[in-house]
């Protein structure tokens, strides 16, 4: 059985919805591990949960970027595991140099929080496999520091080597380069999104909109479980 | 300087039988301040109905207490922070999320939303003080946005008024409500030999004479006495506290709120009906040389107490370490009922914690003041030419206007509970872990209650019960935050006492007990005082997700009104905003009716016969029917005619703000009619669902607009607050 680990730092708040929606939407084993874990076993992936973690002292992610269970994070990416992060968990993965560019304050410099539609630019990842090509879909933002930014090079090479997985549609809820709202590594096994597809997996909390937040999770899961078929 | 008067002097030294020190006066100064100890309030507030078969814990704790079945319970509280929002408004509203979210933990219980009410002067048209009202609301949302935010507890909802009253001042009132588990409420029960705990931030000079500040009318801009917020560390609270809860480690539990260590020590203390003997050199100090009274009464934010035993001490200290949270051994629980305060071993304060508890109460003079009788009429206006203008003004009205600008700053989904998110519904609607659903809803109206203060407050009641069944939710509870100026004076202490009669007579008629609340006075500034304005928080228990309700309207239904409309404009926004006239007779509640209306409208919602339900409220049948068609994207087409009414004039009869009304969206004509006839409501269908908005009179368009002229109308607010 598949099992996958949440990180959870002093401050992380998503951290409880996303075990939610793992362990009872989709029935997948999903546990909390605390940010001074320096030694992880027995997981098949991470998720890096949306909040504040650290408070946002100094700049978001740039401390929990620097904690013990970064560290096997990023060692776990390296072993090819797939590596979510939503929000927050976004942010730690950019300070954590998993995932180039940078997220900055939104473009109103106010926090918003709001449904938007994102567009799958790339659905060959382990958490987008399950979303047909250039399906669009509705998914809320909540975050003050949402703007992906990224020189022209990166930007470059994001779209090339086909980085980007979802974009905003239609819309910009935050200024982003190139509507960006998730980004997948190089071997497409880490991916940062700012959107919560936590808050869109189930029908009766996604007003006016499609629970299609939770094919992010079942595409991840359904990932695993072929994994360990193989 | 003692901020005791000679009598309160007078009353401590007999009963302690000697002069007090100047700890023990400041530490009393805390606690006797009107804002602790209600010393004006409490007679007139042991008149509300606190007790119905839901309630388990009603008012005078941190938290109302309701139970709401398969083992669960929600709390609820609600309180403000005017004063120091008004000195320093970022600060002074993310203090006041802290507060109100440490009230709901105190009880063992998880906070899952918070909502606002707030009240500000003019922030449009020909007022003197736009900017400072501007930057007053701006940054008061901005406050609770980052509170509520990086704490990750979501901000579902609230109301917004704005009133010339307000002028250089704001009222800023946050209310939360908290799910558990029943048998994880605290039990507050302690015994001889339990250690007494402080834990979260450490104390400093910041927040000095806070309780005090907002017990006198605000002068001067006393930043000192404003607290610094930190929610990092709250959020740590919470989550440490929750852990221990769980793990059974606390015996008792208070948050340190206005007047800092003084109050929470003697009302812990004198709640648990034991002594507390307190070391206060093993407080974790933010700077070097604090005085035992500093100390005392600091206000310093994000900080708990926690009682436990010996046993169980190594537990909660292993969990505040997990959560790197400084916390020491204050002191220990003692058989006699005494506040020993020592500094350095030695006792610098020693009291009876009742006495501490116990203000002297102050008799306040009555009297019923003279502008009411030359407010009583107003000289109505003419009726203007182009109704639709009147309407879309209206709309843009910032007190009527769409709140996103303000509410797309919070994050109001975190927590994956929100089910009738901010803009859609009467009420928020929030999903519980037992298949049921909360709703809830803050109603004030200071204009309403200037005119009229005991038929405004039965309004915001009214208003209120109408919200929570207009999402489809049977009303549990209310709480009730009255904020007045001085009571000090006799005709403002008259507004005070109307306010309290008419949620007696409201509670007691509807059977819906008081469950908590909080009474702010000396809300007034040099500018003079606010108008009477009591927030009504109504909860309400959703029993199947079928019964959720919205107000949208849909292509195809047939629009009904129950309810009469009445031409009582006085502190209509149709008057006040529109024409500038303040006076004239308020709407009044005939509880019967309220009632009827209410049940009725709530049985068709229960039976699947709505397809959306909206109640009326600010800016009358017009703006209510505009709100329904924008939230639904669909038009109507409405006969003035068909509408149960007493006006003689069509202006009154749109825009009049009577109570008890529902408007009703349904694709079953008959079978609504039907059960409006046998639940014997007024009620009368007026119209359909269209592509443009038309109301219609003596068979003639009345008004005619389009959805984008309500639309671009009604969101207006961003481009007011660029």
């Amino acid at each position: 059985m598949a099992k996958i680990g949440i990180a959870v730092f002093p401050g992380s708040n998503c951290d409880r919805d996303v075990h939610h929606v793992l362990n009872k939407v989709i029935g997948v084993q999903a546990d909390f591990i605390w940010h001074t874990k320096d030694r992880i076993t027995g997981y098949d992936a991470m998720i890096i949960p949306g909040g504040f973690a650290f408070g946002d002292r100094l700049r978001a992610g740039i401390i929990a970027a620097r904690s013990p269970i970064v560290q096997e994070v990023k060692r776990m990416a390296k072993d090819g595991l797939p590596v979510l992060g939503i929000c927050n968990g976004f942010q730690i993965l950019v300070e954590s140099g998993l995932l180039p560019g940078a997220l900055m304050m939104n473009d109103s410099l106010r926090f918003v929080c709001r449904w938007t539609i994102v567009e799958v630019k790339n659905n060959r990842t382990p958490f987008t496999s399950q979303f047909a090509p250039k399906q669009t879909f509705g998914i809320p933002v909540a975050h003050g520091e949402g703007r992906y930014m990224a020189d022209s090079k990166i930007l470059k090479d994001l779209k090339k080597k086909n980085q980007i997985v979802l974009q905003y549609f239609n819309d910009n809820p935050n200024g982003s380069s190139d509507l960006i709202a998730a980004i997948c590594n190089e071997e497409g096994n880490v991916m940062g999104m700012m959107p919560h597809p936590e808050r869109a997996s189930e029908s009766i909390i996604s007003e006016g909109a499609r629970n299609d937040g939770i094919t992010i999770f079942r595409s991840l899961v359904s990932n695993l479980k072929q994994k360990a078929i193989a | 300087m003692s901020v005791l008067t000679k009598q309160e002097l007078d009353y401590l030294q007999e009963n302690l039988k000697r002069e007090a020190n100047e700890i023990e006066q400041d530490i009393v100064g805390a606690e006797w301040s009107e804002h602790c100890s209600y010393k004006s309030s409490k007679k007139y507030l042991r008149l509300l109905p606190t007790k119905g078969k839901r309630v388990v814990v009603g008012p005078g704790y941190d938290a109302g207490v309701l139970d709401v079945g398969g083992g669960y319970v929600l709390t609820v509280h609600i309180e403000s922070h005017n004063h120091p929002s008004a000195v320093e408004p970022f600060g002074g509203a993310a203090t006041g999320v802290g507060g109100v979210i440490r009230d709901i933990m105190s009880m063992g219980t998880r906070p899952i939303a918070v909502l606002d009410a707030l009240r500000f002067a003019p922030i449009t048209g020909m007022g003197k003080n736009l900017a400072k009202s501007k930057w007053l609301f701006k940054n008061v949302v901005k406050g609770i946005a980052d509170y509520g935010n990086c704490i990750g507890i979501p901000t579902v909802g609230g109301e917004i008024e704005f009133d010339p009253s307000f002028e250089d001042y704001c009222l800023v009132d946050v209310a939360s409500i908290g799910f558990g588990r029943k048998e994880d409420i605290v039990a507050n029960q302690t015994d001889v030999g339990d250690v007494i705990v402080l834990g979260g931030g450490s104390t400093g000079r910041d927040g000095i004479h806070g309780a005090s500040f907002a017990s006198k009318a605000l002068e001067a801009e006393n930043r000192s006495a404003v607290q610094i917020p930190d929610p990092f560390l709250e959020k740590l609270l919470l989550e440490a506290t929750m852990e221990a809860v769980k793990q059974g480690c606390i015996k008792s539990i208070k948050d340190l709120g206005g007047g800092g260590l003084s109050c929470c020590l003697s009302e812990a203390s004198d709640n648990l009906g034991k002594g507390f003997d307190i070391e206060l050199s093993r407080v974790y100090a933010k700077e070097n040389g604090m005085t035992p009274n500093e100390l005392m009464i600091s206000e310093s934010q994000e900080r708990m107490l926690y009682v436990t035993d010996m046993a169980r001490l190594p537990v909660l200290e292993s969990i505040l370490e997990k959560y790197e949270i400084r916390h020491s051994v204050l002191g220990i629980v003692q058989e006699h009922r005494n506040l020993v305060i020592r500094h350095g071993g030695k006792v610098v304060a020693e009291m009876p914690s009742h006495l501490v508890t116990h203000a002297p109460l102050a008799d306040r003079a009555i009297k019923r003041p003279a502008y009411l009788d030359k407010l009583k009429t107003a000289k109505p206006p003419r009726t203007p030419a182009n109704l639709g203008k009147v309407l879309l003004s209206l709309l843009s009205n910032p007190t009527i206007a769409s709140k996103r600008w303000v509410y797309q700053q919070y994050d109001h989904e975190v927590g994956v509970r929100t089910v009738v998110k901010p803009g859609i519904g009467d009420a928020a609607v929030l999903r519980l872990d037992n298949n049921k659903f909360v709703a809830i809803k803050l109603d004030g109206n200071s204009k309403h209650c200037y005119l009229d203060p005991y038929q405004g407050t039965l309004g915001c009641l009214s208003e209120g019960r109408r919200n929570v069944i207009c999402a489809g939710a049977d009303p549990i509870g209310i709480v009730d935050h009255l904020q007045f100026a001085s009571p000090e004076d006799p005709e403002i202490y008259w507004t005070f006492t109307q306010a309290i009669n008419a949620i007696v007579d409201f509670c007691k008629f509807m059977d819906i007990p008081v469950v908590g609340g909080k009474v702010s006075f000396y809300n007034e500034t040099a500018k003079g005082p606010i108008k009477p304005s009591p927030v009504i928080g109504t909860l309400g228990l959703i029993e199947s997700a079928s019964h959720i309700a919205r107000s949208a309207l849909s292509p195809g239904d047939s629009i009904f009104v129950v309810g009469n409309t009445v031409p009582e404009m006085g502190g209509s926004e149709y008057y006040e905003h529109v024409h500038g006239i303040t006076g004239g007779p308020v709407p009044k509640v005939d509880l019967q009716v309220d009632r009827q209306n209410g049940n009725a409208a709530l049985g068709l919602i229960k039976n699947s016969l709505a397809t959306c339900v909206h109640d009326c409220a600010k800016g009358g049948l017009a703006v209510a029917l505009a709100e329904m068609a924008i939230a639904g994207s669909t038009g109507f087409r409405v006969d003035l005619d068909a509408v149960p009414n007493s006006c003689s004039r069509i202006d009154d009869l749109l825009f009049s703000e009577s109570h008890s009304r529902y408007i009703i969206g349904t694709k079953e004509q008959e079978k609504v009619r039907r059960a409006l006839q046998s639940a014997g409501t007024t009620f009368a269908e007026i119209g359909s669902a269209a592509g443009h908005i038309e109301f219609a009179k003596d068979k003639k368009k009345a008004i005619k607009l389009t959805l984008k002229q309500l639309q671009a109308s009604f969101y207006s607010l961003e481009k007011v607050m660029q």
